[in-house]
């Protein structure tokens, strides 16, 4: 079982890892550039399988991993199909 | 679970919380796009990397199993991460800059990744006798 001081640091990390969701959102939005927003994407991949594997600590499962696995090949992927879009324009030549 | 353990675990989750908060807030915070690129890709994964050693211990402590799971995470966010920060540089460098407004990489030397089909690459200045190699210009990486 989940101890209290474990319990409390989850929900911190918690936390921190939603406000930074959050502020990646915002540059998404505003980004002046592609760029910009290709970035804050990436770093949004990243902190949802942080939220991801987190819940998994909550819960006792294992079975957030692969599902963080899977995000993390999926959001590599697009990150790089992305960037190849807009310094080629094609994805696949 | 031993209470030091559970210490260490705690840490390293508000460890990895903070290095977040850091590399998203250096998102917003940083003025220009290249330097906007060191936020996210260097703290951002520094805390991911916190969450998944805090999920092994935990893990470990709670269940007494060791599970590889997190270390195939970690390999592959840690070796994506630079490949998508090479990609992201790339796109700024070509869609937003010009030779003439970075700076001269060395001295008589110039950005590689702007030559249309460059020296290549492998091939160090002054090994000219050397056949030069292929070169794939969508590949192409700058010079150090």
């Amino acid at each position: 079982m989940i101890t209290p001081m474990i319990s409390a640091a989850l929900i911190f990390a918690f936390g921190c890892f939603g406000l930074g969701l959050v502020l990646n959102l915002w540059r998404v939005l505003t980004g002046p550039e592609a760029s910009d927003r290709v970035l804050a994407l990436d770093t949004m991949v990243i902190n949802a399988i942080a939220l991801l594997i987190l819940l998994g600590i909550w819960q006792g499962s294992a079975i957030y991993f692969e599902v963080s696995m899977l995000f993390a090949l999926v959001g590599f992927v697009s990150t790089v199909a992305y960037c190849r879009f807009l310094l080629r324009g094609d994805v696949i030549e | 679970m031993a209470f030091w353990m559970e210490i260490l675990i705690s840490a390293l989750l508000v460890l990895a919380g903070l290095f977040a908060i850091v590399g998203s807030f250096g998102l917003i915070r940083l003025p220009d796009p290249m330097t906007r690129l060191h936020a996210p890709t260097k703290a951002t994964t520094l805390g991911i990397g916190g969450v998944l050693i805090a999920s092994m211990l935990y893990f470990y402590a709670a269940e007494g199993r060791i599970s590889a799971h997190e270390l195939l995470i970690t390999l592959f966010l840690f070796l994506s991460a630079p490949v998508t920060a090479l990609f992201i540089a790339k796109v700024h460098l070509h869609l937003r800059e010009r030779p003439d407004t970075l700076p001269k990489p060395a001295e008589g030397a110039d950005w590689a990744s702007y030559a249309p089909d460059g020296p290549a690459r492998g091939v160090r200045p002054g090994a000219d006798s050397a056949e030069p190699a292929p070169v794939d210009p969508k590949q192409e990486m700058p010079k150090p």
